[in-house]
């Protein structure tokens, strides 16, 4: 596949010095497994896309957005309603953001049931669920930002339950609040976050996270090892082929941003009440719905800390998942592993939805 | 000498909670009205503080023969003759200083206040059919104001009053109607006070004062009203109804919105077939042309408000941000609440000024929804131009894929990991 570059042409004055032809070298051997299951291999890119919409609308947000309490608000609308085609850059900033995580979490899930996380790939996990973690950083910091009245109340609940961490669970919710409450200090604090260090934080994972998964290939699932698989040329094959699903994508962002415009609601009044059937995003809805079950008080422990715990542990149980997930002759329980994913996937489905009806 | 004896007299008034209370103890053993009241006085203000039976009703609580305890050698009164509740109940109540130990904003001119109103009056003539503090405030179980259980708490004073007013045995001798109750009920006074549970809402009180209660004089009526209603007051007070009002004898507020069954007022009160100024005013007269022309303004800008209302929800429904002509819209809603008031002045120049200006609110939000409508349906089309490009890009790359895959080169290879 790989083609020399003719002596004197800017090919290949550039091959000498960034070593282009390695890389033509690289893509040309990159190749992508045949089997029933490689539909799911394209929602990585699907999520790198829609990350990539979210940095090029972000930047453009940021030329009007004003981070202060008397004018984020009034900035926002002022992007939806006086600056030519803000609404769908706003519109589209917003939904995105939830498409990205809906895809994180399908990527996740395959990479579970495909079994892609077990060696040599254990760090491509790890780093992955540390972007997925990155990812609701970004929705929690992000929603704040218009300083309206749902995502005032919002940030208040979700930074109240920092608070109810034992030991340093004060002092996370302060320095996330800049303050003993939700205010101008943290509206400024949640901006900072989601335009300096969540962007930076996550092109440096996701540099580590791309850089594995190019260093270890694609993975093929368990059942086929030993099975001489048919292989698809990464490029171009495979490659158009992900450019079909982001445009794709793309029809779908624009459907749901030009028929659905993200709302501004109201704006945030401190001194006013929380809005009645006030909720997370759907992607916090599972543990909101959780912590809501659980009674006051268990034994003597608060029940809401209670149930921190148990998500703490739940949390730790998945990222150590490669580890637990290979026996001591290094094979992969894989029918566990099926079985935990079923039944984490059921309690999100289950709980989400119960949380979004009830 | 003098200040020693008040402080002695004082102390006397002061009960002390724990001291022995014969009344209480034979009473409390005694069946039907003889221990009615010591069940009662259990949640009567007055024993929270300490008072006794014995400081209404005299006698001596320390003493446990009966006889003893309720000799008149010991002041014992017994039962409290009607005619003089209000001078006992005053002992204490008009006294400022006793009242201040207890509640220090408390009012001590209520006796004051009863001599001058019709029940006072009354009982200063010996009609003991009248009210006094008992009848309202109930006798062993006195509640404050503020109890939710008291009879004279804003919501339950108007049942209070209709006991003897509703009652049309009891009015019967002072030839007073007894329909007040009723009509209140169907009151937008009543609904506030009741359905929305405002508690300044108007009770009976309100208008009719509570210990010094007297029917507002005809003459006095607007101003009764404008405790409250104050702009509309001043604007009558400007009208040419008020001074033709005064000369008929004819109670201001009254004359057009009833007195007690005062309903939610509308533009129907101005024209048309349930008008009230149709009574006095034939419709081809100037009056009557002046109302249906004061109606026909506040009509169309209820209309304009209306429409734009319609066209902003849609717009608002579809997603899109209107919040700024919504907020602008509520003060077209202030133009037109302007406007009824002014009507109170009578003068149609007096309703144009802020239908005027309602009507320019109206029609300036109804084009900001227009136009977010009409955005609205651009960008339906932008965005079936972009999924017909973003299709026809799909085919295109299908068709590359489809073209690339057919030449043997690209085959795919077996192997791998």
């Amino acid at each position: 596949m790989a083609t020399a570059t003719r002596p004197g042409s800017l090919g290949s004055w550039l091959d000498e010095r960034l070593g282009l032809s390695a890389l033509r070298e690289f893509a040309a051997h990159k190749t992508v497994p045949l089997h029933s299951a490689t539909i799911w291999y394209y929602f990585g890119g699907i999520t790198l896309f829609l990350f990539t919409i979210q940095v090029l609308t972000g930047v453009l947000l940021l030329l009007y957005y004003r981070p202060s309490p008397t004018e984020a608000y009034e900035s926002v609308q002022f992007i939806m309603t006086r600056v030519q085609f803000g609404w769908l850059v706003r519109s589209i900033h917003s939904w995105s953001a939830n498409l990205m995580i809906f895809t994180a979490f399908v990527h996740m899930f395959s990479v579970v049931f495909l079994h892609s996380y077990r060696r040599p790939r254990e760090i491509t996990w790890l780093s992955g669920l540390v972007l997925l973690g990155l990812a609701l950083g970004f929705g929690f910091s992000g929603y704040l930002l218009p300083w309206n009245k749902v995502s005032y109340f919002a940030t208040k609940v979700g930074t109240d339950m920092a608070a109810s961490v034992p030991i340093a669970g004060h002092q996370v919710a302060r320095l996330l609040r800049g303050g003993a409450d939700v205010g101008g200090a943290t509206l400024t604090r949640f901006f900072g976050f989601h335009v300096a260090i969540l962007p930076g934080l996550t092109t440096l994972l996701l540099v580590v996270h791309l850089g594995l998964v190019q260093r270890h290939g694609m993975s093929s699932p368990p059942w086929s090892e030993g099975k001489k698989l048919a292989q698809m040329n990464f490029f171009p094959n495979f490659f158009l082929r992900e450019l079909m699903a982001w445009y794709a994508a793309l029809g779908v962002l624009g459907s749901l941003a030009a028929l659905f415009p993200w709302e501004l609601g109201e704006k945030a009044d401190p001194f006013g009440s929380a809005p009645a059937g006030i909720r997370p995003e759907w992607y916090f809805l599972a543990p909101f719905y959780t912590l809501k079950l659980i009674p006051s008080h268990v034994w003597r422990i608060e029940g809401e800390l209670l149930g921190l715990m148990g998500f703490a542990l739940l949390a730790a149980w998945w990222v150590l998942l490669p580890f637990w997930a290979t026996n001591s002759q290094g094979a992969v329980r894989t029918r566990w592993v099926t079985g935990a994913g079923v039944a984490l996937l059921a309690y999100l489905v289950t709980f989400s939805l119960l949380g979004y009806f009830r | 000498m003098a200040a020693a004896a008040f402080q002695g007299g004082l102390l006397l008034l002061v009960p002390l909670a724990s001291a022995k209370d014969s009344c209480v103890e034979c009473h409390g053993n005694m069946d039907g009205t003889l221990k009615a009241p010591v069940t009662e006085y259990t949640n009567d203000i007055h024993a929270q503080h300490g008072f006794s039976c014995a400081d209404c009703h005299g006698g001596d609580r320390n003493a446990d023969d009966p006889e003893a305890a309720m000799s008149a050698a010991k002041g014992f009164k017994g039962h409290i003759a009607r005619t003089a509740v209000p001078a006992l109940c005053a002992h204490c109540h008009s006294d400022a200083a006793l009242m201040h130990r207890y509640k220090p904003q408390q009012r001590v001119d209520q006796l004051a206040l009863y001599v001058t109103s019709v029940h006072g009056k009354r009982l200063a003539n010996g009609d003991t059919g009248v009210a006094t503090c008992v009848d309202c405030h109930s006798v062993h179980n006195i509640r404050e104001v503020k109890d939710p259980l008291s009879p004279v708490y804003p919501l339950k004073l108007p049942e209070t009053c209709a006991r003897c007013h509703a009652d049309a045995a009891h009015m019967a001798p002072y030839k007073i109607a007894t329909s007040q109750f009723a009509e209140y009920r169907t009151s937008v006074h009543w609904e506030a006070l009741s359905k929305r549970g405002d508690l300044s809402a108007p009770n009976c009180a309100s208008c009719h004062g509570n210990h010094g209660a007297t029917p507002p004089q005809v003459a006095s009526v607007a101003d009764v009203c404008g405790t409250c209603h104050v702009l509309f007051e001043e604007m009558y007070n400007k009208s040419p109804h008020k001074p033709a009002f005064a000369a008929m004898g004819a109670g201001g507020c009254t004359v057009c919105h009833s007195n007690h069954a005062i309903h939610k007022p509308g533009i129907g009160m101005l024209a048309g077939a349930g008008s009230v100024c149709a009574q006095c005013h034939e419709a081809n007269s100037g009056g009557g042309a002046a109302a249906a022309q004061m109606a026909g303004l506040l009509t169309k800008l209820d209309s304009a408000l209306n429409q734009s209302d319609t066209v902003l929800n849609r717009a608002r429904d579809s997603g899109m941000e209107v919040s700024e002509p919504i907020l602008r819209q509520m003060e077209g809603r202030e133009d037109l609440v302007k406007a009824r008031v002014a009507m109170h002045e009578f003068r149609v120049a007096s309703v144009a000024k802020p239908v005027a200006d309602g009507l320019a609110v109206a029609a300036e939000t109804r084009r900001a929804g227009e136009k977010a409508l009409q955005d609205r349906d651009s960008r339906r089309v932008g965005l079936a131009l972009s999924l017909v490009t973003i299709l026809i890009t799909m085919a295109g790359l299908w068709m590359a894929i489809r073209s690339l895959e057919s030449k043997p080169s690209a085959v795919p290879k077996p192997a791998g990991r």
